[in-house]
C-alpha cells in the first residue's frame, strides 16, 4: 500500500517541520492513517532531518502509536486501578474470547482492534469499555455480547 | 449576557459526558423552547461537578436543587414541574444509601458538605469555555495584582510564605522551586504545566483542566512574571480530549483579551503558552522525562542535579509544576499567603483534591483541607463501602503509593503522615478496597503496570519490577515459596535505592506496604494455597450452592464454555474440567447461589 | 463581550461588575427573591404575563441580583396570579390579584425601594418557602 506522501507532508508542515513537534506530527499521522506506515516514518525522518532510528524510537516508546494497521473499530478496555478492583480484567477476558484475539491485536477480518488503557479517568462508571470513542460504563460480562453486536452490524449508509 | 431567572448547570466533565450529559443538555434546551421558557431559563455546560457516581447531573440555581442519574426521558417532566410550576421533582433527587427521603439541595448532601473548594471553586458553577464567566468570579484579579502591584520577588515570597507544596507527588515547596529558577542568569526561561496525569485512578488534573482552564492559565502567567519566563507549555495527555479542547479555547480567549501574548493587561509583560500533547507513557509524568517529551524525544528521565530550575527545557532554566499547583497559585495571590497558611496542617498547607474511587458508595472528586482523616473521607464524604461489605484498604498515591489498612483510618492526610505509613500523597488517587479485593492481586496489578511502564534506563527498575512481578504472579497462582517474601522485600528495597527517577524509587511501595499490612494474605496464598478474597483464579473454583439454586438456567445460558449442567428447576452443577473461571455464571445468578471457593475446600467436601 | 479588544486592569473590574450580578444566581444569592406561583390556576389566571413583566422590569432596571423563581399553587386560587417577595433578612410578603402593572409597582416600590405596597398585600410572614 502506498502512503499518501502529500498528506504526510501537509501534516509535517502543519507543525512547521520542527523536531520538537515530532510527537504531534506522529499523532496526526496516526489519526489520518490509523497507524504509522513505514513510508511515513521515513518521510518524517527525512523532512525533520533526523535519523530514522530516532523517529522509530519515539514511535515505539509511546503507547499511543501503532506500527501495524488497526481495525475498523478500536475497542479500548480500561484497566485502571478502579476498574481493576471492579472486575475490569474479567471484561477484557470476555472480549478476548468473543473477538478471539489477545489484547493489543486486531481481528483477522480487520474489524476490531482490542487495546487496553491504564486509566481513562471516568472511574465512577467502571469497568469501562470504549468503542470508537463511545463509552460503555458499568460493563458486565453479559453486556459485552450485545455491545459488540452493535458495531458488528453493517452500518446502513 | 442577559438576566435569566434560572440557570441549569449541566455537568460536562468526562464522567458525565460518558453517561450522555450532552444529550441531556440538548433535551433540556429543546424542552425549554417548547415551553417558551428560553428567555427565562439558561442551560450551561460546566466542568466536572465531582459527584461522578451520580452522573448525568444537573444543578438548578438559584434553588440549589441537585438532580442526578438523569435520562433524556426525565427531561420533559423536570422542565414542566420544576421550571414551569416550581415544584422540584423528588424522584430525580439524590437519596443517601440506607435512607428513604431524598436530599433536595446540593449543599445538604454529605458528599458536598465536608468539602472545601479552593482549586475547584468554579467547578459546576461556570461555563469553562467562557472567559467572562471566569472573570465574573474574580478571575484574573490575582494576575492584575501580580502584574501591577507586586515585584517578582514579592510574588515568590508570597508563594514561599503560603507553604504551598507541589501537588503532583513529591510535595516539593513551590516557592523554593521558583526562587531557584528566578536567580538563574540564563535566558530564555520556561514554564511547564505537567498535565500528564498517569496514575491510574486519579483524574483531578483532568477535572481542573476541564472545569477551570483559566485558573491554570492565570497561575502560569503569575509564575512567569515571578521567574521571568517568556514562554510556557501545557503538557496534556492525549487520553484527555475534552481537557485539550477546553485548554485550547482558554488560551485563544486569553490571547484575544490581552491576557496572553505581548503587553499583558497593559503592564508591559510578555508571555505566551503552547499546548503539547502527550502520547501515552506513564514515566513522562516525571519532570526530566516530561522535558524530554516536550522536546519531542523519548520520555526518559535523566540524572538530577542539575535540576530543571537550572538546566531544563533545551538546557534553559525551567519551572515545572503540576496542574493543581498552578491552579492554586491565583487563589494565594488573590487572598493572601496568610489565608492559605491558615488552612491545613503544620507542614501541609491548603487543600488537596482526591479522586475517591473503587469500592466506595460515592465515587467522585473531592477537595478537602490537608490533615483531614482517611475515615472522614471514606465514610463521611464517600459514604462508606457499598453492598454491606467491609473496608479492607485504601490505596493512595498511584503505583508509587501504598495500601493502608483499616487500623490507619484515623491517619491525618498530609505529606509526612502518608510517607511515614509507607504510601505517599502522589497526585491524590484514593482507591478504596473491600474484603473482596485481594491484596496480593493488587500488588501484582501495580507491578505489572510498573514493569510495563519502566523506561528501561536503570537496570534496578527494569529488572527489579520485572522480577517482583514474576514472583508475585507465581504467588497468586499457587506457586509461591516461603522464601519469596524475604526476596520480595530485598528486591523492593534495591529497586528503591538504585533507581534514578521517582518511578523506580517508589516502585517497591505497593509490595512493601501490602507486605507490611497484609502479610497474612501472602501467607495464605503461599502456605494454604488459598486466596482469602476469592480473586486469584488458579486458587479458586466456582461452585453452585445447592440450598440457594432455583434451577432457573440463567447461569447455564451465561456460561461461554457449556460447563454448567442442569435442567429447569433442577439444581445446576459446574463441570470443573470445562470451567474457565470467567465468573459469568456468578454475575448472571440472581440468587447468590454461585460462590468462589478455595480448591482445597471442595476436595474435603 | 470584549471581543478582540485587549483588556486593561480597569476593564477586568468592569467585566466583573457587569457579569457578577448576572452570575449571583448561580450561588443562590441575591438581594431579593420573588416567587411567582405557577400552579395550573396561576397560569390560567395569567401568571406567565406576570413573570414576563417582572423579568422585563428587572432587565430594564439593570440590577440583576434579584432571584425569580416559580412555585406551585399557593392554595389561594381565587387570588391568583400571586407572587411572594422576600427581601434579605425580612419576612416574606405575599401579593395577590396581580396584573403586569401591579407587579411593576411592586418591583419599583418594594424590591427596589424597600417599601411594601400595602394595598396589594395579602399577608406577611407565614409559611417558609422551599
Amino acid at each position: 500500500m502506498d502512503t499518501d506522501k502529500t498528506k504526510v507532508q501537509s501534516l509535517i508542515d502543519k507543525h512547521q517541520g520542527l523536531k520538537k513537534n515530532l510527537i504531534a506530527i506522529l499523532l496526526d499521522i496516526q489519526e489520518s492513517f490509523n497507524y504509522l506506515p513505514p513510508d511515513a516514518l521515513r518521510q518524517v525522518a527525512k523532512s525533520l532531518g533526523m535519523p530514522l532510528i530516532d523517529v522509530c524510537g519515539v514511535a515505539t516508546f509511546y503507547r499511543a502509536f501503532s506500527l501495524t494497521p488497526r481495525g475498523k473499530h478500536i475497542c479500548l478496555v480500561c484497566l485502571g486501578t478502579a476498574c481493576h478492583v471492579r472486575g475490569g480484567p474479567k471484561i477484557l477476558e470476555e472480549l478476548e474470547r468473543k473477538l478471539d484475539v489477545p489484547a493489543g491485536e486486531t481481528t483477522k477480518d480487520g474489524q476490531f482492534t482490542l487495546e487496553t488503557v491504564a486509566c481513562l479517568g471516568c472511574c465512577a462508571i467502571g469497568p469501562v469499555v470504549v468503542i470508537d470513542g463511545e463509552y460503555h460504563g458499568h460493563a458486565t460480562i453479559r453486556k459485552i455480547g450485545p455491545i459488540l453486536t452493535k458495531y458488528q452490524k453493517p452500518q446502513a449508509s | 449576557m442577559k438576566h435569566y431567572r434560572a440557570h441549569l448547570l449541566v455537568c460536562a466533565g468526562t464522567g458525565c459526558v460518558s453517561c450522555g450529559s450532552f444529550k441531556i443538555k440538548e433535551a433540556l434546551e429543546k424542552e425549554i423552547k417548547t415551553r417558551g421558557l428560553q428567555d427565562e431559563v439558561q442551560v450551561v455546560a460546566t466542568g466536572c461537578n465531582g459527584f461522578c457516581e451520580r452522573g448525568p447531573i444537573v444543578l438548578v440555581q438559584p434553588d440549589g436543587i441537585f438532580y442526578q442519574l438523569l435520562t433524556v426521558g426525565d427531561v420533559p417532566h423536570l422542565v414542566e414541574e420544576h421550571l414551569l410550576k416550581g415544584r422540584p421533582v423528588k424522584k430525580l433527587m439524590y437519596v443517601p444509601p440506607a435512607e428513604k427521603q431524598p436530599v433536595p439541595k446540593m449543599k445538604d448532601i454529605e458528599f458536598f458538605k465536608h468539602q472545601r473548594l479552593i482549586v475547584l471553586r468554579n467547578r459546576g458553577r461556570i461555563d469553562p469555555e467562557k472567559i467572562e464567566e471566569y472573570i465574573a468570579f474574580d478571575g484574573y484579579e490575582a494576575l492584575g495584582k501580580a502584574l501591577t502591584e507586586m515585584t517578582p520577588a514579592a510574588i515568590i515570597d508570597e508563594i514561599l510564605f503560603s507553604g504551598l507544596r507541589g501537588r503532583g507527588g513529591a510535595g516539593f515547596p513551590t516557592g523554593k522551586k521558583w526562587a531557584a529558577c528566578a536567580k538563574e542568569k540564563a535566558t530564555p526561561k520556561y514554564l511547564i504545566c505537567n498535565g500528564d496525569e498517569g496514575d491510574p485512578g486519579a483524574f483531578m488534573d483532568r477535572s481542573v483542566l476541564e472545569a477551570d482552564p483559566h485558573a491554570v492559565l492565570e497561575g502560569m502567567v503569575i509564575g512567569a512574571k515571578a521567574i521571568g519566563a517568556s514562554k510556557g507549555f501545557v503538557y496534556i495527555r492525549h487520553e484527555y480530549p475534552l481537557a485539550l479542547k477546553r485548554m485550547e479555547i482558554a488560551i485563544t480567549q486569553a490571547r484575544e483579551n490581552g491576557l496572553l501574548g505581548q503587553d499583558i493587561l497593559g503592564s508591559g509583560f510578555d508571555f505566551d503558552l503552547e499546548i503539547v500533547q502527550g502520547a501515552g507513557a506513564f514515566v513522562s509524568g516525571e519532570e526530566s522525562a516530561l522535558i524530554a517529551s516536550v522536546e519531542g524525544k523519548i520520555a526518559m528521565p535523566r540524572q538530577r542535579p542539575p535540576y530543571p530550575a537550572q538546566k531544563g527545557l533545551w538546557g534553559k532554566p525551567t519551572v515545572i509544576n503540576n496542574v493543581e499547583t498552578w491552579a492554586t497559585v491565583p487563589n494565594i495571590i488573590r487572598r493572601g499567603a496568610d489565608w492559605f497558611q491558615g488552612l491545613g496542617t503544620e507542614t501541609s498547607k491548603g487543600t488537596k483534591i482526591f479522586a475517591l474511587v473503587g469500592k466506595i458508595a460515592n465515587t467522585g472528586l473531592v477537595e478537602v483541607p490537608m490533615g483531614i482523616t482517611l475515615r472522614e473521607i471514606v465514610y463521611g464524604i464517600g459514604g462508606g463501602i457499598p453492598d454491606k461489605r467491609d473496608f479492607k484498604a485504601v490505596q493512595i498515591g498511584g503505583p508509587s503509593g501504598g495500601c493502608l489498612p483499616a487500623k490507619l483510618l484515623d491517619l491525618p492526610v498530609d505529606y509526612e503522615s502518608l510517607t511515614a505509613a509507607g504510601a505517599m500523597m502522589g497526585s491524590g488517587g484514593m482507591i478504596v478496597m473491600d474484603d473482596k479485593t485481594c491484596m496480593v492481586d493488587i500488588a501484582k496489578y501495580f507491578l505489572n503496570f510498573l514493569q510495563d511502564e519502566s523506561c528501561g534506563k536503570c537496570v534496578s527498575c527494569r529488572e527489579g519490577t520485572q522480577r517482583m512481578y514474576e514472583i508475585v504472579k507465581g504467588i497468586t497462582e499457587g506457586e509461591g515459596k516461603e522464601s519469596d517474601l524475604a526476596l520480595l522485600e530485598e528486591l523492593a528495597q534495591i529497586t528503591k535505592d538504585a533507581s534514578m527517577c521517582g518511578l523506580g524509587q517508589t516502585a517497591g511501595n505497593p509490595v512493601l506496604t501490602t507486605l507490611r499490612y497484609f502479610r497474612h494474605e501472602y501467607e495464605a496464598h503461599i502456605l494454604d494455597k488459598r486466596c482469602p478474597a476469592g480473586v486469584c483464579k488458579k486458587l479458586i473454583r466456582y461452585v453452585v450452592l445447592s440450598e440457594k439454586c432455583t434451577g432457573c438456567l440463567s447461569c447455564k445460558k451465561a456460561c461461554p464454555t457449556e460447563a454448567i449442567k442442569g435442567t429447569l428447576k433442577e439444581i445446576h452443577l459446574i463441570d470443573q474440567s470445562k470451567c474457565i473461571k470467567c465468573g459469568a455464571c456468578k454475575e448472571a445468578c440472581r440468587f447468590e447461589a454461585i460462590e468462589e471457593q478455595r480448591e482445597e475446600a471442595i476436595q474435603i467436601i | 463581550m470584549a471581543g478582540t479588544k485587549k483588556l486593561r486592569i480597569q476593564d477586568l473590574a468592569k467585566i466583573r461588575e457587569k457579569t457578577k450580578s448576572l452570575m449571583a444566581i448561580r450561588e443562590g444569592e441575591g438581594r431579593a427573591r420573588v416567587t411567582v406561583h405557577m400552579g395550573t390556576c396561576g397560569i390560567a389566571a395569567g401568571a406567565r404575563e406576570i413573570m414576563e413583566a417582572l423579568l422585563d422590569e428587572i432587565g430594564r432596571a439593570k440590577i440583576q441580583d434579584v432571584i425569580v423563581t416559580t412555585s406551585g399553587c399557593a392554595g389561594l386560587c381565587n387570588k391568583e396570579p400571586m407572587a411572594t417577595v422576600e427581601i434579605k433578612n425580612q419576612p416574606p410578603v405575599k401579593y395577590g390579584d396581580l396584573t403586569p402593572e401591579k407587579i411593576k409597582k411592586i418591583f419599583v416600590q418594594h424590591i427596589l425601594g424597600g417599601q411594601m405596597v400595602a394595598e396589594l398585600v395579602l399577608g406577611v410572614g407565614s409559611e417558609t418557602m422551599y
